[in-house]
């Protein structure tokens, strides 16, 4: 009898745990995906005319500085054409590449062009094709600043180089106040920011210092923060958040991460007849004097870090989308090209300076307009 | 345990008689004297511009142990102020352990409840970035939900199968074995236990990120937890009950199934529940194998899935303060998802208490 | 291993041996035996296999590495040549652990005894259940509440530290700045371990023989001579052990790291100064840029954590099942 009685029991709690379990399948029934009513852009506005093609899930995933880019294109594109819905996930670069090569996503977006050793592993997943480098997102690294009193400061490259380096550790250093003659610069200790995952900002950060002050950036410029010294934070959110919490702060992230969080950034003196300011247009006319390195269909760029062009902003970074020029998947290939094409065509490129990225040059755009079609 | 202290408090109470022999300070001298060092503690801090409350806390708590000292020397005499300043370091002790206590409680609770509400419950991240307000957590809700029931699901078996075995069966070298190597796999930090899944299943079999694969490791992290608790609830079963069964002629693997599980169930729902409490929180093997992602997806099986503790960690890191509402949301709603199981789980254990045959 | 019939007799204390030829020879109990004993069997595959795989992949990244593994004070995998060590991270993670013991351990102490001995009869129990609930709250909750409440609190107490104790080299403040330093992470984690630990000495001074503790008030002792003699002295092995459990915990702690360090690979001495790492919050960090070399890499740094934290378990572990033998003597 006892026993019975505590069988009962044991029977009840195991149904509790049935009825936690049908709850949980209940609710993958409600709720949703559209964000529209809240904060969600405007999707009439810039959904132009976009060529729908295929259907189903297209999977990509890689860099995070490209996100907003993305997640703007997506959100026009599905708009669209509501047949294909696609995830893009900022995980990063490496990631983003490392996902493409073990064939787990359609494409990556990456912050520098495949590595050879990469190009290599791409060929097993693209049959009698490799992974190509298509640049359809750019824009300036702003490299902003938290100093009360002050909302006009002008570096120069080797002044940016010693202060990342931790050489310049003052705000009033006798280097700084030259170039800003007439702002009031405070004794403040200069907190310097990087980031403390390895990115492809600050692989471009590493890169224009090295050209253009080759004498105080000896490192090399690699994805991870060659100096030692300063203080760090994960993603360009990150920095941006302490820069804004931290008096006396300087960091450097996409454009966009600025403009969000309100700060003011540097204006660099290149060379050119004024200094330059970290703007969409500014970039752009720094990446016009890139060269394309890829051969064949990969459109791998050369940025020129050095260039004194009026109003060119030189701390730039050209994202790729990374596709197999042959031997896509077959079941997302329709898709992917359509959605490519949207990006890379005049209506994605035009949006890009909404979200603090710039345009990629005309020229470039139009070989990669010319490329999308040929993806098989 | 309940038990024990209360029989023990008159106990500790017992020198009461030896006042009389004393000079003894008032019954609210201790209180007086925490007043007036926490009064002191804020002066000092104020006058000194500490900004840190931290600090005034510290310093009232130093002025409190060291006033409490020498005013009871004075009076009482130096074994008893010994005495005294140890109960007075226990409280404190007490007082510094709660304070960051609440605070944690207090701000998820006041923060979160800002932005909980049904919209935020019921709509993912999907088309958002880190300067608009809203979304919400439904997507990562979902993830959480599946990642955790597969996890359940793989390792509630096992984990029942060799309590079973260590108990009923387990004797000799493999079962020492087992229950050392079980302790110590108590003890793996998930971050581990993430690399090892990512190790095998993602860079050896080249499998790529999905729920099922956080799964796996949660299963790796719960399956100890499991063990431990069913074996402790299974030693409790009384032996006359599997003895009066034998004698009947059952064969033992339906006196186990039939007498010994159901009648520690109750124990043994509460150390399931309390397991799946633990891995519903768990962050870093979720980071390295689920990966996130803004968009609902039903199907563990394929493509990256979001996560509560997951969502949590990556609204943070956006560092807005829209997404640091959503954090805190998210924190609230995982909280109240892990106490709701750890208080349910106890009820039970308490509803079932008596079953147990003590 | 070995033939059914041999591992199939009951405990020693159980069933009488009737029960249990019959019970050995059925199929159904055999293949109840067969599952139960394949679990426990596949446990300690799995934990095999953790080793065994971490390893495979460690050797596959430290084998090309051009640093020394364990000097080297930097983390670069994916340069040219490959070079990481895991110098800072070793050193993060011990220092973090060892101030979160340090604030910890004597505390949990005291709210052990607090809730054993001090506290009013009618609070002990919900007490006990209260500091229960804490030990369940998930990491990235303290994580989030550590990075944004408890680092602009810290700032300020360690401007005061720098002032007053920065002659003592550790504390002293060489960069200004938030105090997202290796201090502040060893009193979040002290946060986070203290339920642990003061659970588990808890239970331990509950098992004190109260005829230790009421021979020791015969002869007029204190309320705190009391605990000094009796009570202390019975839980040390208990108190060591819990404490091990809590620094197994701090050691592996990844989110609560991750979200407050400002992580460096330059090595500073100086606790309040930004910098620092610890192992898995580096595997956190540098997890989403790695190619699957990087990976490797961070699955070998992942391996010296496994290996620390199976040192600090199994210790643990053996001192509880001392005092076990020694308390089954005592009861």
């Amino acid at each position: 009898m006892k026993l019975q009685r505590r069988n009962a029991r044991g029977l009840r709690a195991v149904t509790l745990g049935a009825a936690a379990v049908s709850t949980a399948l209940l609710l993958t029934a409600c709720g949703s995906d559209d964000n529209t009513q809240q904060g969600g852009a405007d999707t009439t506005k810039a959904a132009g005319n976009i060529k729908c093609g295929g259907e189903g899930k297209l999977l990509a995933s890689g860099s995070s500085a490209q996100k907003n880019a993305m997640d703007l294109w997506i959100k026009n594109y599905m708009a669209a054409c509501p047949d294909v819905q696609i995830n893009y996930n900022p995980i990063g670069s490496g990631g983003g590449i490392t996902q493409f090569n073990q064939g787990t996503t359609a494409f990556a977006g990456s912050d520098s062009a495949l590595k050879e050793d990469e190009v290599e592993a791409s060929k097993k997943i693209c049959k009698d094709g490799q992974g190509i480098n298509l640049p359809l997102v750019g824009g300036p690294v702003a490299v902003s600043y938290n100093l009360s009193g002050v909302d006009d400061l002008v570096l120069d490259a080797p002044t940016l180089a010693k202060i990342f380096d931790s050489k310049i550790k003052k705000w009033d250093d006798p280097a700084i106040k030259k170039l800003n003659p007439d702002a009031e610069l405070p004794s403040t200790d200069i907190q310097a920011f990087h980031r403390s995952d390895e990115s492809g900002t600050t692989q471009n950060l590493g890169k224009y210092l090295g050209a253009a002050a080759e004498k105080d950036w000896s490192y090399v410029a690699e994805k991870s923060w060659p100096a030692k010294g300063g203080q760090s934070a994960s993603g360009s959110s990150g920095v941006a958040a302490q820069v804004k919490q931290v008096e006396g702060a300087i960091g450097y992230f996409e454009l966009s991460y600025a403009t969000s969080n309100d700060l003011n950034s540097v204006k660099l003196d290149t060379g050119a007849a004024e200094p330059v300011e970290a703007t969409s247009e500014n970039a752009s006319k720094a990446i016009a004097a890139a060269k394309v390195v890829g051969e064949g269909d990969d459109l791998a760029l050369e940025l020129d870090y050095t260039t004194k062009a009026d109003g060119a902003y030189p701390i730039i970074l050209v994202t790729y989308e990374i596709a197999c020029d042959k031997g896509n998947k077959a079941e997302t290939l329709e898709a992917m090209k359509s959605f490519l094409t949207y990006a890379a065509g005049e209506d994605g490129q035009k949006i890009l300076s909404d979200e603090g990225y710039a345009p990629v040059p005309d020229e470039i755009a139009q070989k990669v307009r010319e490329v999308i079609p040929t993806l098989s | 345990m309940s038990h024990t202290v209360m029989d023990r408090a008159p106990a500790t109470e017992a020198p009461a008689p030896r006042s009389l022999a004393h000079r003894r300070l008032p019954r609210w001298a201790p209180a007086a004297l925490a007043v007036a060092s926490a009064a002191l503690g804020a002066g000092i801090g104020l006058a000194a511009g500490f900004e840190s409350r931290v600090q005034w806390g510290l310093i009232a708590a130093l002025l409190f142990v060291v006033s409490t000292y020498a005013v009871t020397t004075a009076v009482e005499g130096s074994r008893q102020a010994k005495d005294r300043i140890a109960t007075s370091v226990v409280w404190v002790c007490f007082v510094l352990a709660v304070v960051p206590l609440a605070s944690l409680a207090w701000t998820t609770v006041e923060r979160g409840s800002r932005i909980l509400d049904g919209y935020f419950l019921s709509h993912s991240m999907a088309g958002l970035n880190q300067n608009t307000p809203g979304g919400g957590i439904y997507h990562a809700l979902i993830g959480t939900l599946e990642q955790v029931g597969i996890a359940t699901l793989i390792a509630v078996p096992i984990g029942l199968l060799t309590a079973i075995y260590l108990v009923e069966y387990g004797r000799g070298r493999l079962a020492q074995a087992v229950t050392f190597f079980v302790d110590v796999m108590t003890g793996i930090p998930s971050i581990v236990a993430g690399l090892f899944i990512l190790s095998t299943w993602v860079l050896t079999f080249g499998m790529g990120p999905s729920g099922f694969a956080g799964s796996l490791a949660l299963t790796i992290l719960m399956m100890p937890v499991v063990v431990r608790s069913t074996e402790e609830m299974l030693k409790l079963v009384p032996n006359e009950l599997r003895e009066a069964s034998l004698a009947l002629g059952v064969p033992k693997w339906r006196t186990i199934l039939k007498v010994v599980l159901p009648t520690a169930i109750g124990g043994i729902t509460t150390g399931v529940m309390l397991a799946v409490a633990r891995i519903a929180g768990e962050t870093a093997p979720v980071l390295l194998l689920v990966l996130g992602s803004s968009f609902i997806n039903n199907d563990p099986f394929d493509g990256t899935q979001a996560s509560l503790p997951l969502y949590v960690y990556q609204e943070y890191m956006l560092g807005t303060p829209h997404s640091y509402d959503r954090a805190w949301g998210a924190a609230l709603v995982l909280i109240i998802f892990v106490m709701v199981l750890n208080l349910v789980a106890r009820a039970i254990a308490r509803w079932k208490a008596p079953a147990t045959g003590r | 291993m070995n033939p059914p019939t041999s591992t199939a007799p009951p405990p020693a204390p159980l069933p009488p041996q009737p029960a249990a030829k019959g019970g050995a020879t059925r199929p159904g109990d055999r293949i109840f035996v067969g599952l139960s004993r394949g679990s426990g069997v596949l446990l300690l595959v799995i934990m095999a296999a953790i080793a065994v795989f971490l390893t495979y992949r460690a050797y596959i990244a430290i084998s090309d590495n051009q640093a020394n593994f364990l000097t080297a004070f930097e983390w670069n995998p994916q340069g040219q040549p490959p070079q990481f060590g895991i110098a800072i991270l070793a050193y993060g993670t011990v220092v973090s652990s060892i101030i979160a013991m340090a604030i910890a351990v004597p505390i949990a102490v005291g709210i052990a005894l607090f809730v054993s001995h001090y506290a009013p009869r009618r609070m002990a129990s919900p007490l006990a259940y209260v500091i229960d609930l804490l030990a369940a709250v998930p990491s990235i909750v303290y994580g989030l509440w550590g990075a944004l409440v408890l680092v602009p609190y810290l700032d300020g107490m360690n401007s005061w530290l720098d002032q007053y104790l920065g002659w003592t080299y550790i504390f002293e403040k060489t960069s200004s700045g938030p105090a997202r330093n290796l201090f502040t992470v060893g009193i979040l984690l002290a946060v986070m371990i203290l339920p642990v630990i003061t659970n588990v000495t808890r239970e331990v001074f509950l098992q004190v023989p109260r005829a230790h503790e009421e021979a020791a008030l015969a002869l007029g002792a204190t309320r705190w001579e009391v605990i000094r003699m009796s009570v202390l002295p019975f839980g040390r092995s208990g108190i060591i052990s819990a404490s091990m459990l809590g620094l197994g915990r701090a050691l592996g702690e990844t989110m609560a790291v991750a979200t407050v360090l400002s992580p460096s690979f330059l090595f500073s001495g100086h606790l309040l100064d930004p910098g620092g790492g610890t192992f898995a919050q580096n595997i956190a960090a540098k997890f989403n840029e790695a190619n699957e070399y990087g990976r490797d890499a961070l699955i070998a740094s992942g391996l010296v954590l496994f290996v620390m934290t199976l040192i600090v378990n199994g210790a643990a572990r053996m001192i509880i099942a001392r005092r076990k033998e020694y308390s089954g003597a005592n009861a």
